[in-house]
């Protein structure tokens, strides 16, 4: 047994490689596009850089008003997580804690509708209604990504809420904490490992997402990272170089976040998973 | 694509959770609701009935009309319906959109499974290679179209020089569907790694020591065990592939356009389309058949999962 436990399997290791260099590749690509001289930039693209024009960065940063965008996705994520974890966590709670009331039952089969609708359908008269609101602006996209996700994250959390035992919430109302009061001390602490589940998921939806934002979203100076890509994209491929610096940029932050995270991002993906 | 797709995964692992929430009915003694609890549903609800419940009913609504998107409209029945029928380039669309759906959900089950078996055995840099594996995951899914359509038009060309990749894949009607089905591929394997990394976990290591020790050959340890133990997570995820897959948008977006002609326009473009060409109340009866043909593939994936945990499968 012990033998066996520590010879690992060669084979693997070999037949995991040509799959990896399929991922690594392309980005490599993108890397060493970004780093070159448009007139180094002939042949494959793939060769190694021979002198590096750093530029093409703060050509891109400038064409797509990079700051600004980079603003509206962070704005836009926000408020997609904050919103996910707190609209759906308590209303996890309060139909777990009631599921004996119809009401409540009846609010929760409702919200769980929309998981069977993608964007795409609703979207025609979301961007008109959207706009009738005033709502054509990153706030607006956070919203329907909420609602987009209040089904299935409150599916979530009232599993994982099922599994918390409800004494502690009672000698908690005892000790005098009224019902919010016990939401926030008692109940929110004990739903972290699923909220940083929801959480990583909500980031990952709202931030790389283009049909969305570049449909509700009406004014091109409120437009996201992936969407400036879109609408800039005949000014950025003047220059292929300053193009791929731009998509860099664009994936970067999720890029360095998921590096510098990996170990706590793929539990908790993994949670997802198994849930 | 992606941002479609990762939320599903979990989604239908839970939604037999409905179940595990069921029983609790009339379980515990009935007491009042406390008046809190109300607060914590009555936001969700109220918001969700303005953005998402009223929409859709003015959707529908539309569908049986002939409005433009502005200005006046009367009830035309079910013209638009109707005309969905003599409408070839929906009809290409929902084509195209089915056949790409069902090729790169196969490729990537195909590519998951097989890596997924191999980052569940005994291999050295196994948080190097999981790393890289679910990389594509945190990508947007328009810029790594972007990345890929240089590749497929310029890297390609220039490396393999030969016939149809020569002349560049996305350039020619017929072959511009293969890079999309190759970076559909690319970015939902992750996902579809994922629920089969936490299946193999499930399995356990007992099976695999009894079958070495009545000496199955690798072949036969994953026809015999692997597979079979795997097969509702394989159902799972390519139903849930499919349906991320028939939503796919941001992709065809970066690599074609929905071009050339409309040779790989897919059915959320054709609805989107109607934003912009005063076709509003059509595009609406597009997306309402678009709905339907989504939901009942959601029946069909609760129908599958409900056999599952009655052990069907």
């Amino acid at each position: 047994m012990r033998r066996k436990a520590t010879r690992s399997n060669k084979w693997g290791s070999i037949g995991l490689i040509l799959p990896a260099l399929g991922i690594l590749i392309p980005l490599y690509f993108v890397v060493v596009m970004s780093l070159k001289y448009q007139s180094d930039s002939g042949g494959s693209g793939l060769e190694f850089p021979t002198r590096i024009r750093w530029a093409n960065f703060s050509d891109a940063w400038e064409l797509v008003n990079a700051p600004r965008a980079l603003a509206m996705s962070i704005t836009i994520s926000a408020i997609t997580i904050i919103g996910n974890l707190l609209l759906s966590s308590m209303m996890a709670w309060a139909v777990v804690r009631n599921w004996e009331s119809r009401l409540f039952r009846w609010s929760f089969v409702y919200l769980l509708a929309a998981m069977f609708l993608p964007f795409t359908v609703l979207a025609l008269p979301q961007v008109k209604l959207m706009s009738q609101l005033g709502l054509d602006n990153p706030i607006g996209v956070g919203i329907l990504h909420i609602m987009f996700g209040l089904g299935f994250n409150t599916l979530l959390f009232s599993a994982y809420i099922r599994s918390l035992p409800v004494e502690l919430e009672e000698s908690a109302t005892i000790d005098g904490c009224s019902t919010f009061e016990v939401y926030r001390k008692v109940v929110w602490p004990l739903l972290a490992p699923m909220a940083a589940t929801i959480g990583i998921f909500s980031f990952l939806g709202s931030w790389n997402d283009f049909m969305m934002p570049s449909l509700i979203i009406s004014d091109i100076r409120n437009q996201t990272l992936p969407v400036v890509q879109n609408s800039f994209n005949d000014q950025l491929t003047l220059n292929y170089n300053v193009a791929f610096a731009s998509y860099f940029l664009a994936m970067a932050p999720a890029l360095i976040g998921y590096l510098i995270a990996r170990r706590w991002i793929i539990s908790g993906i993994m949670r997802g998973a198994i849930k | 694509m992606t941002s479609t797709e990762i939320p599903a995964v979990a989604f239908d692992e839970a939604a037999n959770l409905t179940d595990a929430v069921a029983p609790r009915d009339d379980a515990l003694p009935r007491r009042r609701p406390a008046r809190a609890h109300y607060f914590m549903v009555l936001p969700p609800v109220i918001l969700y009935t303005i953005f998402v419940t009223w929409p859709a009913i003015q959707g529908i609504f539309a569908s049986f009309t002939n409005y433009a998107g502005f200005g006046s409209w009367h009830f035309v029945g079910l013209a638009n319906y109707r005309a969905m029928f003599s409408d070839p380039e929906l009809g290409h669309a929902y084509w195209f959109t089915f056949a790409f759906a069902i090729l790169s959900t196969l490729l990537s089950q195909i590519f998951a499974l097989a890596i997924a078996i191999g980052l569940n055995s005994r291999i050295k840099f196994k948080n190097g290679f999981q790393t890289i594996f679910f990389l594509p995951m945190v990508l947007a899914g328009l810029v790594v179209s972007y990345s890929f359509k240089y590749i497929f038009n310029t890297t390609l060309p220039y490396i393999i020089g030969w016939g149809p990749i020569g002349d560049g894949l996305l350039v020619n009607a017929s072959t511009a569907w293969i890079p999309i089905v190759i970076v559909a591929t690319w970015i939902g394997a992750p996902a579809a790694i994922i629920i089969y990394l936490a299946g193999l976990a499930s399995v356990g290591t007992d099976v695999y020591e009894a079958s070495e020790i009545d000496g199955a050959k690798p072949w036969k340890t994953f026809r015999y065990i692997t597979f079979p133990l795997l097969a509702g997570f394989v159902v799972i995820n390519t139903v849930l592939g499919l349906k991320a897959a028939l939503n796919v948008y941001d992709l065809v977006i970066g690599l074609t356009g929905g071009g050339p002609g409309n040779a790989t326009t897919v059915v959320s473009q054709t609805i989107i389309g109607g934003l912009n060409t005063g076709e509003f109340a059509y595009s609406a009866a597009k997306a309402v058949v678009f709905a339907v043909v989504t939901i009942l593939i959601s029946i069909l994936q609760l129908a599958i999962i409900r056999r599952r945990g009655q052990g069907g499968l």
